[in-house]
């Protein structure tokens, strides 16, 4: 049941492919930035939420990919989070990303142990269902893509005693994005349906609620976008309080390979730690 | 009848066909109804824009800077392989000049069938966006005012893109 909406994507992917794969393959030939950053969970977005926009350089005809990997320090935490994900005919997108947690010395505190590590393993699927982010600037329509993301993480047991229903759970979402040239900006909002308790990584609840998540950047130059993201967290588990997060980011293409995002985080509270703040960095390599 | 004559050609001029013989340099083309519709955009509002490009002689060292780029990008250059230069020159040259709100009136062809025959790709065309905004960087206008054109250029990908 859970699964159906990634199945019906990764389906339909694999399903178009060949009648794509008919024509002569191009790669690269996206515009600079255009395919975003990779976001926490792996899907080509801002830092902390996904766009419409499709990951790497591939273009309606053609094919790219993207890796990343972020590290994020805060008060009492390490957050990293490395993974790849691949861009079909600028339409679908498949990810996947495996994210852990560091609880340094609240491990200890907690009694699990120093340097405790919750992880999870996310898959996620997007796909591109209406508008042009770039090209449409004489509309109001965003480009629009839905997505799901399956999590799962490592601590089966763990998370269940600390509150969670389950260690497991997809999220869907809806994503719009809209380049607005005319004034240098990059607006995005995603309404996200989840019952993850900390993105996930202390599991998941049953009651699943939405979310919107919001993204946004004025540009400088080609290569060089500066913003800010709030995205909003279910508070669901009844041990700690939970915060929504909140980014404020500079992301520069060095090229169209390597893009650069560096940015201050508010991750609020985690795990009865108050006021996780901190320095998010991120790297991201693609064609 | 002299008063004729002139009376026939005010009421014809306006219509706009386009004369038969070709500005020096330029190859004659099939006759087509010129408008000022044919940019495929409005005109700004207003006089900053065209004077953050520097004005008419920017934007001609903008579109021959463009054109230069283009005819040695190994993305595209084969495109304009058989490309009436001295008319695209122009003709881009009256385009850019026009939607900047410029003194000049676009006397080319629509972008849809400008471009029917040559089986542009969106890689293409953002290869071409790329050159002009190399091309528009050297001539020094700001991002912003960049940026105010290329919204106007952006929505003619529907038409230029046919593969
Ligand atoms: C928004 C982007 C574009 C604009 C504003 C534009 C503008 C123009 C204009 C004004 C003309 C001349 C029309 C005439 O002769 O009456 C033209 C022709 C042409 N354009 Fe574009 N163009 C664009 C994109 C492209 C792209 C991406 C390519 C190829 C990579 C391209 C290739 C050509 C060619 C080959 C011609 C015909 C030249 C000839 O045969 O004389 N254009 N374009």
């Amino acid at each position: 049941m859970r699964l159906e909406i990634p199945v019906v994507l990764v389906g339909l992917s694999v399903a178009f492919a060949p009648v794509c794969a008919a024509q002569k393959l191009e790669l690269r030939g996206k515009l600079l930035l255009t395919r975003g950053v990779s976001n926490l969970e792996g899907a080509g977005g801002g830092a902390l939420t996904p766009w419409a926009l499709i990951t790497g350089n591939g273009t309606d005809r053609g094919i790219g990919a993207t890796a990343h990997y972020d590290y994020v320090t805060v008060n009492d935490y390490g957050l990293t989070s490395y993974g790849a994900a691949v861009g079909l005919y600028d339409r679908f997108e498949v990810s996947y990303s495996r994210m852990a947690l560091d609880t340094r010395d609240v491990g200890a505190a907690l009694g699990l142990g120093e340097g405790y590590e919750f992880a999870q393993d996310v898959w996620g699927v997007k796909m591109r269902v209406a508008g042009d982010a770039v090209y449409g600037q004489d509309t109001w329509l965003p480009q629009i893509a839905v997505g799901a993301e399956y999590k799962k993480s490592n601590r089966d047991g763990l998370v269940q005693a600390l509150g969670a229903d389950e260690s497991e759970g997809v999220d869907v979402y809806v994503s719009a994005t809209k380049l607005i040239l005319a004034e240098s900006l990059l607006a995005n909002a995603t309404l996200r349906y989840t019952g993850a308790h900390q993105i996930g990584l202390l599991g998941y609840s049953d009651e699943a609620s939405l979310q919107p998540e919001f993204s946004l950047g004025y540009m400088l130059s080609r290569r060089l976008i500066v913003g800010g993201e709030y995205r909003f967290k279910p508070d669901d588990l009844a041990f700690a309080k939970e915060d929504d997060f909140l980014d404020l980011f500079g992301a520069y293409a060095v090229n169209d390979t390597l893009t650069l995002t560096a940015g201050y985080v508010d991750l609020g509270e985690i795990a009865t730690f108050e006021d996780q703040r901190g320095l998010y960095l991120s790297a991201q390599v693609g064609f | 009848m002299k008063t004729r004559t002139l009376l026939l050609a005010a009421l014809i001029l306006p219509l706009g066909f386009a004369v038969a013989e070709p500005p020096p340099g330029e190859q004659p083309v099939d006759p087509y109804e010129v408008s000022n519709a044919n940019a495929g955009a409005d005109p700004f509002e207003g006089t900053a824009l065209f004077e953050a490009f520097n004005g008419e002689a920017g934007i001609g060292r903008i579109v021959d800077d463009m054109v230069d780029r283009n005819l040695a990008d190994p993305r595209i250059k084969d495109i304009f392989a058989a490309s009436d230069l001295v008319r695209l020159r122009r003709t881009l040259k009256e385009q850019f000049c026009y939607i900047l709100n410029g003194p000049c009136d676009y006397t080319g062809m629509d972008m849809k069938s400008s471009h029917a025959d040559h089986g542009i790709t969106n890689r293409e065309f953002n290869a071409l966006v790329e050159n002009l905004q190399l091309a528009m960087n050297t001539e020094g206008v700001p991002f912003r005012a960049q940026n105010k054109l290329l919204a106007k250029l952006a929505p003619m990908q529907r038409d230029v893109v046919t593969r």
